[in-house]
């Protein structure tokens, strides 16, 4: 086990070497515009735009620029510099994780917990009103795109342009240090729009993975031995569960994708805002540093997931 | 005789389904008698699953019908409510099953499903009932039962994972054990020896058992009474010695005759009985059997036969409605090797159904 | 290693100094055991088959039984040339095919067939009757006119019993009884050499396998077809076979003619596993089980010398410290055992067999 987990983390590092190369190519062959041209303002001489192509290291081959920013990143820590405000990427970044971590981590809970129970309340009533309704409402909410989502909640429940004032609406968000009661209110409608796909996703399959469940024959013998029904359902959410961890790392990068969005909705002053921003100003190394950051994220939560399988799985752990 | 352990009388039990109404049992009535081995015959789909399950309640919530009585220790289980019934179920009335590793809970170890069923019916500690779990292993022969409490079923082999079935069914003591073709999925050997330790354990804990099985060696084995079924009925019943020495309905002697014996001579003619098991939602009119049976009669299509006592031995039943006398004497001449014709008929004819 | 088939005398109705149709000489197919995602390793092997030896006579049948996982299967696969072989060497009809490739291990294939266990899944079930029994025309290439192969297609199924206004139907609207009987014909359309049938009853139900058994049992009688017939039912078996060989983790340890082999088992695991056959007849309850305990070993890690020491009641030292030859102990019968049971032995577990046959040897 030890060794596999090993084996994991090397490739993750791999992996993040290969993301890094892509998409410092992706942002440099296609023409987004020069940065340093961006970055001289208004009718810039030509004799600026070649200096600060040479303080920012632009007029070197592009070997000799990627070299110089793995260079950086795996051996000093250090993501570079954006070109606007001259800030480090690390000290942006480190910045505007706060508010990230809380949009993503709140909406991940939303996510498992809305998701499994609603898909396992809908297993158990099969067919019943309860189910077609919520399994209904689901198949919506796989299909609507988050920014969408997101503009009607603000359209239906924001308290300042909202139907019905509810919820503090977009560019509310404070620290959770600041004022927790309000970082929580301010939060309640990005987690649910953020969670609202990946939990109509994980009901969904939660609810195939327990129907499945519930007819195995090792239900049967819960039953035939007289536990009470209780318990025979927790030892079915316990199998259920397991198929359905290993679809989580997947969902963890859906997750990420969305909060981008969700963040330029409602304002959120994240690391989603961040790369939007960078990525309209061709910022090439905050757009990395971004990249780099939600890439770990997902390959942390594919290590996450499998080793937790094989937690969850005795006859997986053994082999 | 005294008064039987279980009674079932007339039991139907039928499933509304897509294609129309499934009758599973289609009203069977037999005994069990205390600390005696009942043994129930007949192919896949006729109906043997469903009873059992249903006197442990559990086709209820298959959205079954279910209708007749089954009388055990003064109740009538199919009206029991849920709550009584349950604290029968692993209780009074244990059951185990055909498969045994995917009876077993994959992600649970075997001590912890042994202690859950123990706990269920008694107000036992956690360690109290860690150590008969041991115990229990131990009882089944389960080598070293301290180790073996704490592992999963995927780490037994197929016959040690029935015993750990039978150690969690014999948890609480059960008056009754039924086992739904307990060793189908075993090798012979193993199969012997979850046999053995079946009669084994009647003998030391008198308990009674209902085995069900489609292998009539089985039965032969450890059955003290035996049904034979078919398509949802009880065909025959009688004594494990009279079904095999003097059987008495042609569904009894076609699974006699289609298998072949060890001590049988190679050149002797196996008697496949021909067509296929009937579909259950629309089963044959009259006698079920009649389809399939060479000695059925044009009336046989039309009349139901009753399980009704043979002339002379008031505990052998049977449900056929050829003359007592006509059968004895079909059944000497198919014992003697010579194959009545039609027997022998129909069976090209299986193919062009 | 002596070489076994040459001791057998031959049979009744066979003739003399014929050379077998399929000989196997010391087959061994080791499945490697792997560790590691990226780097595979080997760590070890399954020991399937592991040093097996046999022949198979024209016309004859020969049946393969032994408990589960003991390779019998695997036998099968090798002599079909489904698997490579780790080592030993295979002929059929007199020919060297344990390395053969490309076309003559296609006419192989043409001349070898195959019955499943499965007769649900090993049909294509989007494919008519008629178009999966005329498969193997297709695939070899044979008889293209279109009536030529319907009506060769509709004279296997009358053949096996089937109606050949059958012939568009689908997979499911046939019995199992009935599935079995077109993987039959499938088989028999090249009219192999060899047929393989690797338990063709055992998932049928109970009144439902003598339809097929005794299909095969007049096929083999109007055709003279040589068989393998593998299965773990030893009356089934029995009831199937001329000669019959009994595996053991990889290995067989008897086989011989199959009245003399059930009258008189030599090998203590023969005995067990016939003592352990349930008999149809609660009046013949007399013997003595020799019930094995415990549980076979690990065919990645079996016993040394004799497989069977750490099961069999008649181990002393020298089953685990030398293999024994698989060798004629008088019977007629080849036996690797040191030890074989005696008459009074045999005698003692009551077999239903032995008092009604009569002894060979
Ligand atoms: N492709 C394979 N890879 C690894 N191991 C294999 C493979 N095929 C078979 N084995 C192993 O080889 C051994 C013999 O298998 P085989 O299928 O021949 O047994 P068998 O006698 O046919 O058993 P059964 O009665 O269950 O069909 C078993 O331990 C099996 O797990
Ligand atoms: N839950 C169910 N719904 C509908 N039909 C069922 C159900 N359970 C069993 N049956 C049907 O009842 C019949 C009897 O089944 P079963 O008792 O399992 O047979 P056996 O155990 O004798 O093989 C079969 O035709 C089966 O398809
Ligand atoms: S009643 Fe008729 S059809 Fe039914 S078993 Fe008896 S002889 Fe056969
Ligand atoms: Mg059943
Ligand atoms: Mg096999």
């Amino acid at each position: 086990m030890t060794g596999y987990v090993i084996r994991r983390v090397v490739w993750g590092i791999a992996l993040l070497i290969i993301v890094c190369a892509l998409t410092f190519l992706l942002f440099r062959i296609i023409p987004t515009g020069n940065p340093a041209v961006l970055r001289a303002g208004r009718d810039p001489q030509p004799q600026l735009i070649k200096e600060i192509e040479r303080v920012l290291g632009l007029d070197k081959s592009l070997p000799t620029q990627f070299w110089d920013y793995i260079k950086g990143v795996f051996l000093h820590f250090n993501f570079g510099y954006s070109y606007y405000s001259q800030q480090s990427v690390l000290s942006l970044i480190r910045e505007r994780l706060p508010a990230t971590l809380s949009l993503t981590l709140g909406a991940a809970v939303v996510w498992m917990v809305a998701g499994l129970s609603i898909g396992i309340i809908s297993a158990l009533k099969r067919r019943t009103f309860w189910d077609r309704a919520s399994m209904g409402t689901a198949l919506v909410l796989i299909s609507a795109p988050e920014f969408w989502l997101g503009l009607l909640a603000l359209l239906l429940f924001s308290n300042d342009i909202g139907k019905l004032h509810l919820f503090p609406g977009a560019g509310s968000y404070v620290g959770l240090t600041a004022d927790p009661l309000k970082w929580f209110t301010s939060l309640i409608m990005p987690w649910c729009v953020l969670a609202a796909g990946s939990a109509a996703v994980f009901a969904r399959l939660m609810r195939g993975s327990m129907i499945e469940t519930m007819d195995e024959d090792y239900i049967r013998t819960a039953r035939a031995k007289g536990l009470p029904e209780r318990r025979v359902i927790r030892q079915g959410v316990r199998s259920s569960i397991n198929p359905i961890v290993t679809l989580l790392a997947l969902e963890v990068g859906v997750l990420l994708g969305g909060a981008v969005l969700i963040e330029y909705v409602f304002n959120i002053p994240g690391v989603g805002l961040l790369a939007y921003h960078s990525i309209v100003q061709s910022d090439f190394e905050v757009i990395q540093g971004t990249v780099l950051l939600a890439s770990m994220f997902i390959i942390i939560a594919n290590i996450a997931a499998d080793i937790g399988y094989a937690y969850l799985d005795p006859r997986v752990r053994y082999s | 005789m005294a008064e039987a352990l279980l009674r079932v009388e007339d039991l139907r039990v039928e499933f509304p389904s897509e294609d129309g109404v499934v009758h599973a049992v289609d009203g069977i009535t037999y005994q069990v008698q205390q600390g005696k081995t009942l043994g129930i015959v007949g192919e896949s789909g006729s109906g043997k699953t469903v009873s059992s399950l249903t006197t442990l309640g559990l086709t209820r919530r298959q959205g079954a019908r279910i209708s007749g009585r089954i009388m055990f220790g003064g109740r009538d289980l199919v009206s029991l409510p849920e709550g009584e019934l349950r604290s029968i179920r692993g209780n009074e009335i244990a059951m185990i099953f055909q498969d045994p590793l995917s009876s077993l809970h994959p992600l649970y170890k075997v001590g912890r499903q042994l202690i859950e069923a123990l706990q269920a019916h008694k107000d036992i500690s956690r360690s109290a009932a860690r150590s008969r779990a041991v115990e229990l292993l131990g009882l089944v022969g389960i080598p070293d039962p301290q180790r073996r409490v704490d592992e999963y079923p995927h780490e037994f082999s197929g016959g040690m994972r029935q015993r750990a079935m039978i150690a969690m069914a014999l948890a609480n003591d059960p008056k009754l054990l039924i086992a739904d073709e307990p060793t189908t999925a075993l090798d012979v050997t193993v199969q012997a020896q979850i046999l053995a330790l079946m009669e084994r354990l009647q003998q030391e804990l008198g308990m009674a058992i209902v085995i069900i099985t489609h292998d009539l060696g089985v039965v032969a084995e450890v059955a003290d009474d035996i049904a034979v079924m078919y398509a949802g009925r009880i065909v025959e019943t009688a004594s494990a010695d009279a079904v095999f020495s003097s059987p008495e309905h042609p569904y009894t002697w076609g699974l006699l005759k289609s298998i072949p014996r060890l001590e049988a001579s190679r050149s002797e003619m196996l008697v496949p009985i021909p067509g296929t098991p009937p579909s259950l939602i629309r089963p044959p009119s009259g006698c079920h059997f009649h389809p399939r049976c060479a000695y059925a009669q044009p009336d046989h299509a039309r009349i139901d036969p009753a399980l009704e006592p043979v002339p002379d031995d008031p505990s052998h039943f049977v449900a056929c409605l050829l003359e007592p006398e006509e059968r004895r004497r079909l059944w000497a001449e198919l014992k003697a090797g010579r194959i009545p014709e039609q027997a022998l008929a129909d069976v090209s004819a299986e193919g062009s159904s | 290693m002596s070489d076994p088939e040459l001791q057998i005398a031959p049979g009744p109705g066979e003739r003399a100094g014929e050379e077998p149709l399929v000989e196997a000489r010391d087959l061994v197919k080791h499945f490697p055991i792997t560790r590691g995602v990226f780097l595979q390793r080997k760590v070890g092997a399954v020991k399937a088959v592991d040093g097996v030896s046999f022949a198979v006579r024209r016309g004859e049948t020969l049946g393969i039984v032994g408990e589960t996982g003991c390779g019998k299967s695997t036998t099968a696969r090798l002599v079909m040339r489904l698997l490579e072989s780790t080592s030993g060497q295979l002929t059929f009809d007199g020919q060297d095919i344990t390395k053969v490739k490309g076309a003559p291990l296609k006419a192989i294939r043409r001349d070898v067939q195959m019955i499943f266990q499965d007769p649900y899944s090993s049909l294509n079930p989007r494919k008519t009757i008629g178009s999966i029994i005329s498969e193997p025309f297709a695939i070899h290439g044979l008889l293209t006119e279109k009536d030529e192969r319907r009506k060769a297609v509709q004279e296997l199924m009358e053949t096996v019993g089937l109606n050949p206004e059958h012939y568009n139907r689908y997979p499911h609207e046939f019995s199992g009884g009935q599935r079995q009987r077109i993987g039959v014909a499938r088989a028999l359309a090249l009219k192999p050499k060899l047929l393989i049938a690797d338990e063709p009853v055992s998932a049928l139900d109970v009144s439902i396998q003598a339809q097929v058994l005794n299909l095969l049992r007049d096929l083999q009688r109007k055709f003279g077809l040589t068989l393998i017939f593998i299965a773990h039912d030893l009356s089934v078996v029995r009831h199937m076979c001329d000669r019959v060989a009994v595996m053991y983790l990889g290995r067989i340890v008897e086989i011989g003619s199959g009245d003399a082999l059930y009258a008189f088992p030599r090998h203590p695991y023969t005995g067990a596993l016939l003592s352990a056959v349930p008999v149809a007849d609660p009046s013949r309850h007399g013997g003595k089980r020799r019930l094995l305990t415990g549980d076979v070993p690990s065919p990645a890690n079996p016993p040394k010398a004799c497989r069977f020491h750490t099961r069999c009641p008649k181990a002393q030292d020298l089953c685990s410290i030398e293999d024994p030859p698989l060798e004629d102990k008088g019977t007629g019968v080849l036996t690797a055992c040191h030890f074989p049971l005696t008459r009074e032995e045999v005698a003692e577990m009551g077999l239903a067999t032995v008092t009604q046959s009569t002894p060979a040897g």
